[in-house]
């Protein structure tokens, strides 16, 4: 089982002027294979920071992340990423850019191409295969993002914020991807993300994080992301506990926000 | 020597500024001409195919850049209009003759002049001049000596140039005897005087004999500015028999291989250059002050150190333009690397790409663009130092060429070589610009 072990990170940045942020401070979690946890937090709470750890692009200064046992020290193909935008290689069909992983690897096209065309498939852009991706709008290109990552087979899908440069409409109809993608392969995935909404529909498991130090403020368990698999997410939306969860978790981020401001204020 | 050198540039700027009159006045009368081409073509427009674009629609305008598109009809009335001034200020065979300027008086034209004696008798006789063009000969016309003291004369004068005209020769009395010219077209003149004849200026010079100086009209005089059809024979010339035993191919072929070996050589030392130093501190440490020290330095500057080291030839000119495209080539291509967004990267590893394979398939494709960007800088610079290069020194090239026509006045050669070289330095920039759309069609959309 491909669990991911969250062991009592720390993560402090020095700045250039002197002093230091506390960007994470004790983290501990545990997520478990096939988990789908949303991460929701004010700006500055260290949720991308804490994405970046366990993809390996950042050391923590304490503690350690541990995929299967293993320690994790750098990036890897188990842990695929999928970031907000322009992370697609514009020099590259979209194919060629589902397939990056693959061959990467050095897996013979004949081998891949089945996988790909499936794939392209699953995200609907099988007529778009061979155009260039900035030929594609927004959404598409988040779904050629979400192809490349999945062609790759990871244990783990790290999404920074996969939506949040889309329109509603198109976000809307990738959350409802989101989930089927999640439903149909069983990958562990973590989202970080701005929306509460977002965070309430997908997420099986909220994480609200507070800033300064950044830590885990609360945590859910929800059942709305196992209703929504191959629902329309509007009815999920009128789920009695929905619109209760969501003012408590606003409200609780008002709370940081404001506090923050207050604070910000007051050192001036 | 010694004045002190604000002073010179003082003086200097005066005389520049005091020159810049007439250049003004010429200024506003094409900017007229542009205005007037332009009304005229408004009102034509709206006769024949009234606006119905969607700019048309738009209500604003001035001030919004997508509304100002190069407009065709402009460029060529302008391109045109070039060709007429030159025409017409050359008297160009190929325009009708009432679109040239006044030209320089050329025919028969005739004055009197009275003489008097030093005992106070007077005559009159009439001078007949035949001004020719340069190059045509024309037989002295024959006059009639006349009865009187003062015999008739004649003269050939070439347009552009003057003569003096020893108007006692055929007299009874010259001017050792005391005799004077007092009167030119029965005007009173005095020595040091000048009277128009009409077709001409006759003046006495101090030691009494008359000076003829034709009207030279408004148009240039061939040997400054030839006419469109003489630079064009001139080209066809050339092409077929070369010039100075060089053939036109071999001076444009032999500046061409300079830029392309020189740029290739730069561009081939120049991007891993680039490359390093966007990719690791230490060669990034290593080259900047190099670098940034080089870059500034214009080419030209090093053209006599060049010289000194390399000789005048090929390997020396090949050295300059390495060094102009070296660091120009080596700049873009680091910006390239530099300006590869974090996030593709991150992606790659992610992907299980290892740090070759993100540079083959990451780095390089995305710093494409900008090496094509500092290609297109970079050849300009090269054509520009090359023709240079071969100004100061060389044995062919279109650079050399042209400064041995100027050595023989051959203005004609001069222009068409300029012309050749804008024309061949336009059509580098056209083709990297294709070769570019052709190969990064993804510039600027990512």
């Amino acid at each position: 089982m491909s669990d991911l072990h969250i062991d009592n990170i720390s993560m402090r940045f020095d700045l250039p002027g002197g002093g230091s942020v506390q960007a994470l401070k004790n983290v501990t979690l545990d997520i478990k294979s096939g988990q789908l946890l949303s991460v929701l937090g004010p700006s500055g709470c260290g949720k991308t920071t804490l994405l970046n750890i366990v993809a390996g692009f950042l050391a923590p200064t304490e503690g350690n992340i541990r995929l299967e046992g293993d320690v994790i020290s750098g990036p890897g193909p188990e842990r695929g990423m999928v970031f907000q935008q322009g992370a697609l290689f514009e020099w590259m069909s979209v194919r060629k850019n589902v397939s990056f992983g693959p061959d990467m690897k050095g897996v013979p096209k004949s081998k891949s191409a089945p996988n790909v065309d499936r794939l392209l498939e699953l995200v609907g852009l099988q007529d778009f295969k061979e155009k260039a991706v900035y030929e594609l709008s927004g959404g598409m290109q988040q779904r050629v993002a979400l192809a490349r990552c999945l062609a790759n087979d990871p244990d783990v899908i790290l999404m920074d914020e996969p939506l949040g440069a889309l329109d509603a409409l198109t976000r809307e109809k990738m959350q409802s991807l989101v989930l089927d993608l999640w439903k149909e392969t069983g990958k562990t995935i973590i989202l970080i993300t701005h929306s509460v909404e977002e965070a309430l529909l997908l997420g099986e498991r909220l994480l609200v994080m507070a800033p300064r130090p950044g830590r885990v403020h609360k945590e859910y368990y929800l059942p709305f992301a196992d209703l929504g698999v191959g629902n329309d997410l509007r009815e999920v939306k009128k789920h009695p506990d929905y619109n209760s969860t969501r003012e408590e978790i606003l409200a609780m981020i008002w709370e940081m926000e404001e506090e923050i401001m207050g604070r910000a204020e007051g050192d001036n | 020597m010694n004045e002190n050198v604000f002073t010179q540039l003082a003086g200097e700027t005066i005389a520049i500024i005091s020159s810049l009159g007439p250049a003004i006045l010429a200024l506003a009368i094409y900017i007229a001409v542009i205005l007037a081409a332009q009304t005229i073509w408004h009102l034509a427009r709206s006769k024949v195919a009234p606006g119905d674009s969607f700019n048309s629609l738009k209500t604003v305008t001035f001030g919004d850049e997508s509304t100002v598109v190069s407009n065709t009809t402009a460029s060529i009335v302008s391109i045109l209009l070039i060709f007429v001034l030159w025409g017409s200020f050359t008297g160009s065979k190929l325009l009708p003759g009432f679109l040239h300027v006044p030209g320089a008086y050329t025919g028969e034209g005739n004055f009197t002049y009275t003489m008097q004696t030093a005992s106070g008798d007077t005559g009159t006789a009439t001078v007949t001049v035949a001004v020719h063009e340069a190059g045509k000969k024309v037989s002295k016309p024959k006059v009639d000596k006349g009865t009187g003291i003062a015999g008739n004369d004649a003269l050939v004068v070439q347009a552009y140039r003057s003569k003096l005209l020893l108007w006692d020769k055929n007299d009874a009395e010259n001017r050792k005897t005391g005799a004077q010219i007092i009167k030119v077209n029965g005007q009173d003149i005095a020595r040091g005087d000048r009277i128009d004849v009409g077709f001409a200026n006759v003046a006495i010079t101090p030691k009494g004999t008359l000076n003829i100086v034709p009207h030279k009209g408004v148009q240039m005089e061939t040997i400054y500015l030839p006419p469109p059809e003489m630079v064009w024979d001139r080209l066809l010339t050339i092409a077929n028999e070369g010039y100075q035993n060089v053939t036109l191919g071999q001076h444009l072929g032999f500046s061409l291989w300079r830029v392309v070996v020189g740029f290739l050589l730069g561009a081939l030392v120049g991007i891993p250059l680039g490359y390093a130093m966007g990719l690791s501190n230490w060669f990034r440490g290593w080259f900047d002050p190099i670098v940034e020290f080089m870059r500034p330095v214009p080419p030209l500057a090093l053209i006599p150190l060049v010289i000194i080291w390399a000789g005048i030839g090929e390997e020396g000119k090949v050295v300059l333009l390495f060094l102009a495209a070296l660091w120009i080539m080596a700049i873009a291509a680091r910006s390239g690397v530099s300006g590869v967004r974090i996030t593709k990267i991150h992606a790659a590893y992610s992907l299980g790409a290892s740090k070759i394979q993100i540079l083959r398939h990451v780095i390089i494709p995305n710093s494409l663009p900008e090496i094509f960007t500092g290609a297109r800088v970079a050849m300009g610079v090269c054509w520009g130092t090359v023709v240079a290069a071969e100004l100061v020194a060389a044995e062919k090239g279109v650079g050399k060429m042209i400064v041995a026509a100027a050595k023989f006045q051959n203005t004609d050669v001069v222009i068409m070589g300029i012309v050749l070289i804008g024309l061949i330095g336009f059509a580098i920039d056209v083709g990297i610009r294709m070769l570019e759309k052709y190969l990064v069609p993804w510039k600027g959309k990512g």
